[in-house]
């Protein structure tokens, strides 16, 4: 549920009396449904497992960590990421037309969806309530130094900053810059620094 | 439509509040409701584009106090009464009619994981020549529509130029509305952030964004 301003007790109560109620009418639609044969209970729970525990952005940061790690697979990325992705078991629902976007010295990638809140789902799982709000949707295109500000990343004046606005089926992961002082380090050890929001654009990865 | 969906560019929403070790779910009816709405989905009576119509006709006033799966729940609603798949007595009573048999659910536990791989690509094989190639400057039109359509008002009328061609995808104008799939060539095109925003943007940013061939003309 996205933070509330107002903390007061008396509007928790409110939004709690308001939520038992869509409660409520979710187990209602749900009954009814399955009593009708429409949907089949069974794969309801699996949908909600499978972004619960198989879909989320472990699967990026191994794409990430590959990247780094391999120039061929790299090489491959940046050309054809749907393919490359997809070499790693990962594509289908809401990934389906990839394209990777590289941070470098001089540019700066963030990625948004300013219409509704597309995002690459086989790669990073399901968008958090920050990147769905209206305050990120509307400010990330014209004032994306400041929305990146709040996330405690300041971009310098002589980086470029490109916003890429999902208004297709094509989905966009960030390439994170690979931080100096890694070179030794494990596969696996990398993918625990790579986080979410590295792959979106609003952090850079930090060193270990 | 000029809807508040179309938020690209607006002031007054306050800042960007990230939260720390976020659940994927909030609370377990959000998981029931994404399942519940793309189950549905496996009927085939809609496709992406009227699902995303169905939230974007939402009342601007809920559309802006609901959450996102507050929306989901709503369009899912919508969408399966104007599909016909349930009725309003149906939905206020909770009990189904019983002159309807009773369905086969299309989507079944053992066909979910097939069914997320697969996904629903939107590229489409086309003869057509692409009108436009990168590195051309092109100018969005300036176009209101009032049914779906992926074209954000803050980008109307603005020049911009051809960064990559993705080859022909199914026109969210046309299959919002169930006329057709109409796939024409869709460019990711960059604008200038001075193009959009003016002069105190910074020199060097822009914002790219994926629009179809119709949305487009030689600059």
């Amino acid at each position: 549920m996205a933070k509330q301003h107002d903390h007061s007790h008396d509007h928790d109560h409110d939004r709690d009396n308001h939520l038992s109620e869509t409660v409520l009418r979710v187990k209602a639609l749900e009954t009814l449904l399955v009593s009708k044969g429409l949907v089949d209970p069974a794969a309801l729970d699996a949908m909600v497992d499978a972004y619960e525990t198989k879909i989320g952005p472990r699967n990026g940061a191994r794409v990430v960590v590959k990247a780094w790690t391999d120039p061929a697979y790299k090489a491959r990325l940046m050309k054809d990421a749907t393919a490359a992705i997809a070499e790693l078991g990962y594509s289908g629902a809401q990934g389906e037309h990839m394209v990777v976007v590289e941070n470098t010295p001089a540019v700066h990638n963030l990625v948004v969806c300013t219409l509704c809140s597309c995002y690459p789902w086989p790669v990073l799982g399901l968008p958090p309530v920050w990147y769905k709000s209206s305050a990120y949707r509307s400010r990330a295109v014209i004032d994306p130094r400041g929305v990146l500000q709040e996330f405690g990343l300041t971009v310098p004046d002589d980086v470029a900053v490109r916003v890429w606005d999902s208004t297709a089926e094509i989905r966009y992961l960030v390439l994170p810059e690979r931080p100096a002082g890694t070179e030794d380090m494990s596969v696996e050890a990398l993918e625990e620094l790579v986080t979410r929001d590295t792959m979106i654009g609003t952090a850079k990865v930090a060193a270990p | 439509m000029n809807g508040v969906h179309d938020m690209g560019g607006m002031h007054g929403f306050g800042p960007v509040e990230p939260e720390a070790n976020e659940p994927v779910f909030h609370a377990p009816w959000e998981g029931r409701v994404l399942a519940i709405r793309r189950a549905l989905g496996a009927w085939r009576k809609w496709n992406i584009d009227a699902g995303r119509h169905s939230i974007e006709t939402l009342p601007p006033a809920d559309y802006l106090r609901m959450s996102y799966y507050e929306k989901w729940l709503a369009s899912a609603i919508k969408l399966a009464l104007g599909a016909g798949l349930i009725t309003q007595h149906e939905l206020e009573t909770g009990q189904r009619d019983p002159s309807v048999p009773v369905a086969t659910p299309p989507l079944t536990a053992d066909k979910v994981m097939p069914a997320i791989l697969k996904g629903g690509p939107t590229h489409r094989e086309t003869t057509a020549r692409p009108r436009f190639e990168p590195g051309e400057a092109v100018r969005a039109q300036n176009i209101n529509p009032k049914g779906h359509t992926r074209l954000p008002r803050y980008v109307r009328g603005r020049q911009g130029t051809i960064e990559r061609d993705h080859g022909a995808h199914v026109f969210p104008d046309s299959n919002s509305k169930f006329e057709g799939e109409n796939p024409q060539y869709l460019y990711t095109v960059r604008f200038a952030a001075r193009e959009l925003w003016g002069e105190a943007a910074n020199p060097d940013d822009a914002v790219y964004l994926d629009l179809w061939e119709e949305y487009l003309d030689v600059a």
